[in-house]
């Protein structure tokens, strides 16, 4: 019986990887050759149509919002923020107080992030229920979550086993770093303010955003200083 | 609702898949489901609970199966039957019933940018709901609607688990 159960979840985990297109497998190296039943492009351009022909949606306003304007991977809201939080030690205390007055502040919110926490650093956002700080096209602060992050894997284990999900993701914590785990709800959406990386004394304040990554505002990697910059 | 997508807690899911210089979308339909999405939630004909339950009533291994954007795209197809936008059979036909009435979309072209700037606040329909006290870190409880709980505890001194926030949804 749990021997079928396991079975059953690791296959369907790796169908989950490998459904919607084939750009999901090629470079993750996931089990392959799962056929989903209907073309998910076929029944959305099906779809669309039927939309648009009975007036139920704009196809102008339809084009002009599926393009979020943010596709970077370090989402440049969300590194300002982080910057001058770093540079202003009183606004990093209003941005931890209330991050909705304090993002408004910078003339950010808007679109799924009228709820905002910021969080110190070392904290593991996890999401349980597929949940991240987005906020979509032009008042991006961290932009579209990647596919892990809305993974059954890190959606999993990040609130049982936060160390292993943050080594597994290229960051081992010595033991003497605590590790929180945040969980949103279905609107509030969280950010972490990553540690400011040691020898950036000198850099200003707009270097210093060019530093900050989407990860390290997740809070599952460390900001590092310019020269050995790596990671994602 | 302790359905399947509450896998908080869960073992046995396998390892976190990195995908090096990830896309924002994967395919040119995952984009399109996602715009059409915002733009038939306009009608406000259903709340984001709402949009959240349908999602969670996917079947579980089906909801194991598909990707996120085809969770939308089942999750949107629901509730576009269910508040009787759509009917079943227009969606099999892929056309307008012969006595549909054409609509005019409440979300136009000239709407998105201060849909985008002011979020749910944007919308008439928009209310905000009380604080939702702070959570218990070890609590197993299964309440009977779509919010989601961590399933399992963690253990003392590994680190902490937080839940807490206020919501706020738009109501239809």
């Amino acid at each position: 019986m749990d021997g079928t159960r396991r079975g059953f979840l690791k296959a369907a985990l790796t169908a989950a990887g490998a459904t919607t297109t084939p750009l999901y497998a090629q470079d993750q190296g996931r089990g392959s050759g799962q056929v989903v039943p209907s073309d998910p492009a076929l029944r959305v351009k099906s779809l669309e149509s039927l939309l648009v022909e009975k007036g139920l949606v704009d196809p102008k306003a339809s084009t002009r919002s599926s393009i979020p304007t943010n596709t970077r991977s370090d989402p440049v809201t969300g590194a300002r923020v982080v910057a001058r939080a770093w540079v202003d030690s009183a606004y990093k205390q209003r941005l931890l107080a209330n991050a909705d007055a304090a993002l408004a502040e910078l003339g950010y919110g808007g679109l799924q992030g009228e709820h905002m926490v910021a969080v110190g650093e070392h904290s593991l956002r996890a999401q349980p229920c597929g949940l991240y700080p987005l906020l979509l096209l032009s008042v991006a602060v961290l932009g579209l979550p990647p596919v892990w992050y809305k993974s059954a894997p890190y959606r999993s284990r990040s609130v049982i086993d936060p160390r292993g999900v943050l080594r597994e993701l290229g960051l081992d914590l010595p033991a003497s770093v605590a590790v929180q785990v945040w969980d949103s709800t279905a609107e509030l959406r969280y950010m972490v303010i990553p540690e400011r990386p040691a020898g950036t004394e000198t850099l200003g304040e707009e270097q210093l955003a060019d530093l900050v990554t989407r990860d390290s505002m997740i809070g599952v990697a460390k900001v590092s200083a310019p020269q050995v910059r790596g990671r994602l | 609702m302790n359905g399947v997508h509450d896998m908080g807690g869960m073992h046995g899911l396998g390892p976190i898949q990195l995908e090096k210089n990830e896309p924002v979308f994967h395919a040119r339909w995952e984009a399109r489901v996602f715009a059409l999405n915002r733009l038939v939630g306009a009608w406000g004909k259903w709340n984001i609970d709402a949009s959240r339950h349908v999602k969670e009533l996917i079947p579980p291994a089906e909801y194991f199966r598909i990707s996120y954007y085809e969770k939308f795209l089942v999750g949107m197809t629901e509730l576009l039957v269910n508040s009787g936008l759509v009917t079943r059979a227009e969606l099999e036909s892929g056309k307008p019933a012969r006595d549909s009435k054409k609509m005019s979309p409440p979300l136009t072209v000239d709407k998105v940018p201060l849909f985008v700037a002011k979020g749910c606040a944007g919308q008439p329909q928009c209310a905000r709901r009380g604080e939702i006290p702070r959570r218990p870190a070890r609590s197993r409880a299964q309440p009977q609607s779509h919010r989601s709980y961590a399933a399992s505890s963690l253990r003392s001194g590994e680190a902490r688990y937080h839940r807490t926030g206020s919501r706020r949804i738009c109501l239809p």
